[in-house]
């Protein structure tokens, strides 16, 4: 009988619970799991001082001398592996609940401007208040709802549709970028130096205290995302159809609008605006799974390794200097934007 | 035999643009009642404010004895399933995967997939044969078999009523027949009452068990098609002068539109 299934879909049973997964969806996230642990430990050994992986499994097995190796790797190196592959989950997910909401490609947080928006709220808080760690994560948070309320009201019109999500956030974001430029030019040089730097994303200097929001945030807003995922993949049927099979359309998406926007203005507070991964991250995932729509798990894991790979590149092109991540998400996102339109012209061709 | 879905003194409309006010219809239950008007006279409206798709300023509309708004919304669409005009279908989905969502409110977080969720995703696909199609991408379908595999999501929702929003539009005319011929089985089959909005008035005639004429939010007359369909009743409803005479086939009535006085 189960032939029928969708092929590739299993059923999993735990007692009377019944749950439905994708065997190659499920496939594609492992491997891209090891992905992350085999890159994740690479860039273990990467840095100003090179330590290989013998000596780290030494430092770790009872070598006394071996103190300064656990300190690298402990308190500076894990923590920067962990926030890149949390902070790429989390931008995959918004971009993939985006994506889905807007039903569209192109529907990710980066282009209808949420985290231009959280990077706005920062900007105010640093240069205006001058507030600390916190206060900037609060600010950005703040920012990315704020902007997320303007473009949603923008955008409505007795409920909301993806192509107008689009287009209002695509203009919103162009004045947001003239509001961040005119912060950053009219404060003190000092503070502004500062807030550009961060302009372009960046995993420098991350120790255990810049992981833990980001880690809390994803820690509450992935059960939730699982919870509602099923009322998500309805609504890709249209609102029309949605309503008809129980989904209530206008509540799913107010849900979904906050927890993708929470998602990307925590990541942009801790390191600051890193652009193409939630674009790229739902798609490539999409095209690895072979799934209909995007899918959530494959997303965030190819997210993660997206973030990672990005953050090892970036600390080796011009070592012992370092890149700003941003930079090099953005240059692999500028290839994966002309790929997709190749490719897309070809299929029109043929 | 009281009604299963009751339009009680509905007023209905977009912002404030009233389109129909204080409406009564009762849909018979068993029957293919089918919904026919001119352009923007309501009925599409209609059939959205009997799904609870739009909500009615006035009035209520009665599922199965109590008010549509007092029921969870899962549980309506439990007792009453929709095929809109327009559904989107997500890029590379199987018509298989397609019409397992119509199983959504008979499942929940934990009560992903049953032996019911299979049967009636079986049955669904029978009916409207296009089991042959389960694991084909619905991008490759043609229009009559799109179609095919919507009707069959909104079967596979097991609901006793289903509402059916201009259904044959955009079809040939091998396939909106074949559309009808389905509908009309699904009935004789028993325990399901359809509702169709329909814009052919012979298919209408033809295939309605109970016809309900629409104009200017109101309806101007209801019954049984050849009780109810008259020259006078479709010159003051369309504007268009006709004849009604007998359908050799189905012996139903069937309008012929006289000739207008240019082609003479």
């Amino acid at each position: 009988m189960t032939a029928l299934l969708p092929r590739r879909s299993r059923v999993l049973r735990v007692g009377r619970a019944t749950l439905r997964w994708d065997a190659r969806a499920a496939l594609v996230t492992i491997v891209v799991a090891v992905a992350v642990l085999l890159v994740g430990a690479l860039a273990l050994t990467l840095g100003t001082y090179p330590i290989s992986l013998d000596q780290i499994v030494a430092s770790f097995t009872g070598d006394p001398d071996a103190d300064g190796v656990r300190r690298i790797v402990l308190e500076w190196r894990l923590p920067r592996i962990v926030l890149t592959v949390i902070a790429g989950m989390a931008l995959a997910l918004s971009g993939a609940v985006f994506q889905s909401i807007t039903r569209n490609p192109l529907g990710s947080p980066d282009i209808i401007g949420f985290n231009t928006g959280a990077y706005t709220g920062a900007l105010i808080t640093i240069l205006v208040l001058g507030a600390n760690y916190v206060g900037t994560a609060v600010g950005a948070l703040v920012g990315g709802l704020v902007t997320a309320a303007i473009i949603y009201v923008f955008a409505w019109r007795g409920g909301v549709q993806g192509q107008r999500l689009i287009v209002i956030g695509i203009a919103v974001t162009a004045v947001l970028q003239a509001v961040n430029t005119w912060l950053i030019l009219s404060s003190k040089v000092e503070l502004a130096f500062g807030a550009a730097s961060w302009t372009a994303g960046s995993f420098n200097e991350v120790r255990w205290p810049s992981v833990l929001p980001v880690a809390i945030a994803l820690a509450v807003i992935i059960p939730l995302l699982a919870v509602f995922s099923r009322n998500l993949h309805v609504l890709e049927l249209g609102d029309d159809a949605a309503r008809a099979l129980g989904v209530r359309a206008e509540g799913t998406r107010l849900i979904f609008v906050v927890l993708g926007v929470c998602l990307t203005a925590i990541v942009t507070a801790a390191v600051g605006p890193i652009s193409f991964v939630a674009l790229a991250a739902p798609q490539i995932a999409r095209w690895l799974a072979g799934s209909a729509g995007v899918s959530l798990v494959p997303s965030a894991a190819v997210g993660g390794l997206l973030v990672l790979g990005s953050d090892v590149i970036a600390q080796r092109v011009i070592a012992p200097g370092q890149l700003p991540v941003g930079l090099v998400t953005l240059s692999l996102g500028g290839v994966y934007l002309l790929g997709l339109l190749a490719l897309q012209a070809r299929k029109r061709l043929t | 035999m009281t009604s299963p879905l009751i339009a009680s003194g509905v007023t209905v409309g977009y912002d404030d643009r009233t389109i129909i006010e204080g409406l009564t219809l009762e849909v018979p239950r068993d029957s293919f009642t089918v919904i026919i008007g001119p352009n923007a006279c309501g009925k599409s409206t209609l059939l959205r404010s009997l799904a609870r798709l739009l909500p009615a300023s006035d009035g209520a509309v009665i599922l199965d004895g109590r008010e549509i708004a007092e029921y969870r919304s899962k549980e309506v669409a439990r007792r009453l399933g929709l095929l809109p005009q327009t559904s989107i279908a997500p890029d590379g989905i199987t018509v298989v995967d397609l019409v397992s969502r119509g199983r959504f409110p008979h499942q929940g977080l934990l009560r992903q997939w049953s032996a019911a969720d299979e049967a009636a995703i079986v049955a669904a696909m029978t009916e409207t044969s296009v089991l042959e199609l389960a694991q084909r991408s619905f991008d490759e379908l043609s229009g009559g078999q799109r179609q095919r595999v919507w009707v069959a999501m909104a079967l596979a929702q097991e609901t006793p009523l289903l509402l059916l929003d201009e259904p044959t539009t955009y079809l040939d005319i091998n396939h909106q027949l074949e559309l009808l011929d389905l509908f009309a089985a699904l009935r004789a089959a028993g325990g399901r009452t359809l509702v169709a909005v329909l814009h052919d008035l012979n298919q209408a005639a033809r295939y309605a068990s109970h016809l309900v004429v629409m104009k200017a939010g109101r309806i101007v007359a209801e019954g049984a098609p050849a009780d109810i369909l008259t020259a006078e009743l479709v010159d003051d409803v369309f504007g268009v002068a006709c004849r009604i005479i007998d359908d050799p086939e189905s012996h139903t009535p069937l309008v012929v539109p006289k000739m207008r006085t240019h082609q003479r």
